[in-house]
């Protein structure tokens, strides 16, 4: 196509019309940056909430000393609407008159749920074929590092944990 | 009556510029050698297209809140009127999908049809086919039942396995730090926006760059690919012996689509969707979870290889998938296209297909998986036994033996089948691998009292294989 503009003005247009093409180029990314901050920053909000509280599971003599026993607290402050998911459950080992172990349910191989058998004092995992003893220890299978444990204090005759993060290895 | 039509064709052409713009793509000229392995690629749009309209209709019901999402799945399936057979469609058209984009993709890579001028189109489609992957993942969530939760949880623990960014990937993955109420519509606004969109985009860049390069004719040995003259050398074969896509060559994807169509659907009235089982719940540990069957092989990946080798595969094999698909195109983009001279490329697709069939085997077997709960023994075992050995039978099932040894046909597959371990091992064999247990076995040590123990070996040392 034949630039209709006289020669000697040529350069200029050209000019004029590369300056545009970078504006608008310039002016629609920019737009498109801010636009994306709200957006990015709302999309990613739910990591801001990662704070870890003490929860309470139960009065100390709910728990029999040697035995092994699934309990579920609640999330202490769930979104309205989740229902199920709210609940976290955590195996609660009571090996003393003040002393727990409280692990994670997770499988450290890739954190399917492990199952207790009371009478083989075992944990089995129904995935991949985990196997950890009473303490938490590996006893056989993929899973490379014992049960993750949470930390416990004794606070007025309860039980509680500090609640943490699906455990990651 | 008809010239009426006519004339409102007319009207309507006049504007759309139907005849100019919109039929010489319909009608472009392909090779006629074209035939029936062409057949894939159209079907895979036609069950994408299916799995769209099944999911606006079920997204009229479903109520993707984790509350509630299982409840609504439970009434599209048993109440709604033929709800289960609108989710019936959408779960076997799923299947559909990944098994014909898979045949496509081989199709593509065995006939070479990925070299130049068609690279991109190899690109598009490698895109489509991740895409269409993780709809499938995405979509087996939306049940909300526990396969889903506990699905939820190991992808997020295999995203953990990433250097460095890994828990954030896994947080971000769970709209928080564990799996919550901001976890479901997370994958639900993946599953119906994002990914889809991202499909329509690149379906739609995908067909522009078929018929911008033409249907690639089949190959024949011994006509490599030159970036010189292939494209010329095309236009001419389409020149000289071209047929108009409609209706010459399209008749073969319609009939194929049919049948696709007809065996989804038959499929879902006929077997229906599948049961959900338990609800999503983080506090029912009873759990057995398992992916759908497209995923069994990779399931059974994790549970193969080697744990020291474990975060690398993790990360490293979808990687790697990923970067050898991209690369292929570049790698090989001109030459023999014919299978026939390209030995390697047929020898490495096969394996794949073998092994993929039968880690898929093995994940439907699952023979590292304890029985949980571990069945009962058999009768025929139990009965002719007496005094401690009889009471050794009870300790094999309490302590948790039985869910992962075999004897006589029950139990699980996790160690060795103990049918006929009498005649192997002595009791002093028996005894030792007990309490100290081995690879993979658990050491019983402390946790068999001295007449249990015995019990134990006195059971053992009796299975000699007879039972039936």
């Amino acid at each position: 196509m034949r630039d209709p503009v006289a020669p000697q003005l040529a350069e200029r247009v050209v000019s004029r019309r590369r300056l545009l093409t970078w504006l608008n180029l310039g002016f629609g990314a920019l737009a498109a940056a801010v636009v994306s901050v709200p957006i990015v920053a709302y999309l990613l909000s739910p990591l801001l909430g990662l704070r870890q509280v003490w929860v309470r599971l139960g009065p100390v003599s709910q728990f029999r000393i040697g035995a092994t026993q699934e309990v579920a607290y609640d999330d202490p402050s769930p979104l309205p609407w989740a229902g199920q998911t709210a609940r976290t459950a955590v195996w609660v080992r009571r090996t003393g008159e003040t002393d727990f172990i409280v692990f994670a349910v997770n499988c450290t191989h890739l954190g399917c749920p492990v199952n207790w058998l009371p009478e083989a004092n075992l944990f089995l995992c129904p995935c991949h074929g985990g196997v950890y003893y009473a303490d938490g220890t590996v006893a056989g299978g993929p899973p490379p590092s014992p049960l993750f444990r949470y930390a416990t204090r004794v606070q007025d005759g309860y039980l509680e944990i500090l609640s943490r993060p699906l455990p990651i290895v | 009556m008809m010239r009426a039509l006519l004339g409102v064709y007319r009207w309507l052409d006049e504007r759309l510029g139907w005849s100019q713009a919109i039929w010489p793509i319909i009608a472009h000229p392909v090779p006629r050698t074209i035939n029936w392995w062409y057949v894939f690629g159209s079907a895979t749009l036609v069950a994408f297209v299916m799995q769209v309209v099944t999911g606006v209709a079920l997204a009229f019901t479903y109520v993707p809140a984790p509350n509630s999402a299982y409840d609504s799945l439970q009434w599209i399936t048993h109440q709604a009127l033929l709800g289960g057979v609108v989710r019936g469609i959408h779960y076997f058209g799923a299947s559909a999908m990944v098994i014909l984009i898979v045949v496509h993709l081989l199709r593509t890579f065995l006939m070479g049809a990925y070299k130049f001028p068609r690279e991109l189109n190899w690109l598009t489609g490698v895109g489509l086919f991740f895409l269409t992957l993780g709809m499938a993942f995405t979509g087996q969530l939306l049940r909300w039942n526990q396969d889903a939760y506990w699905a939820v949880v190991v992808a997020a623990e295999q995203a953990a396995r990433v250097p460095l960014i890994g828990h954030i990937l896994a947080y971000i993955l769970f709209a928080g730090p564990t799996v919550g109420g901001g976890t479901l519509t997370r994958f639900y606004a993946t599953h119906v926006f994002l990914f889809p969109a991202l499909m329509f985009v690149l379906i739609g860049l995908h067909l522009y760059l078929v018929v911008r390069h033409g249907i690639s004719e089949p190959p024949q040995a011994g006509r490599p690919v030159d970036r010189a003259t292939y494209q010329r050398w095309y236009a001419e074969l389409l020149h000289r012996d071209g047929v108009p896509f409609w209706p010459e060559v399209a008749w073969r994807d319609l009939v194929f689509a049919l049948i696709v169509g007809a065996g989804v659907l038959a499929l879902a009235a006929l077997v229906g969707p599948p049961e959900l089982g338990k609800e999503a719940d983080p506090t029912i540990l009873q759990a057995y979870p398992r992916p759908d069957w497209y995923f069994l092989w990779y399931f059974a990946i994790l549970a193969l290889i080697p744990p020291q080798l474990e975060s690398w595969v993790i990360v490293g094999f979808p990687l790697l998938v990923g970067i050898v698909l991209l690369l292929l195109p570049f790698v090989a983009p001109v030459g023999e296209r014919s299978p026939r001279r390209r030995p390697w490329a047929v020898g490495v697709a096969g394996l794949a297909l073998i092994s993929i069939v039968a880690l898929l085997n093995e994940g439907r077997r699952a023979p590292w998986s304890p029985v949980l709960p571990a069945p009962a023994l058999p009768a025929a075992v139990v009965q002719p036994l007496t005094g401690p050995a009889r009471h050794g039978a009870t300790v094999f099932m309490e302590k948790g033996c039985h869910n992962c040894h075999t004897i006589a046909g029950t139990g699980g597959q996790r160690g060795p089948d103990l049918s006929a371990i009498g005649s192997r091992l002595s009791r002093d064999q028996l005894t030792w691998r007990i309490l100290y247990g081995g690879t993979n076995m658990p050491a019983y040590g402390t946790n068999l009292q001295p007449e249990e123990l015995a019990a134990l070996v006195d059971f053992l040392a009796a299975q000699r294989g007879a039972a039936p």
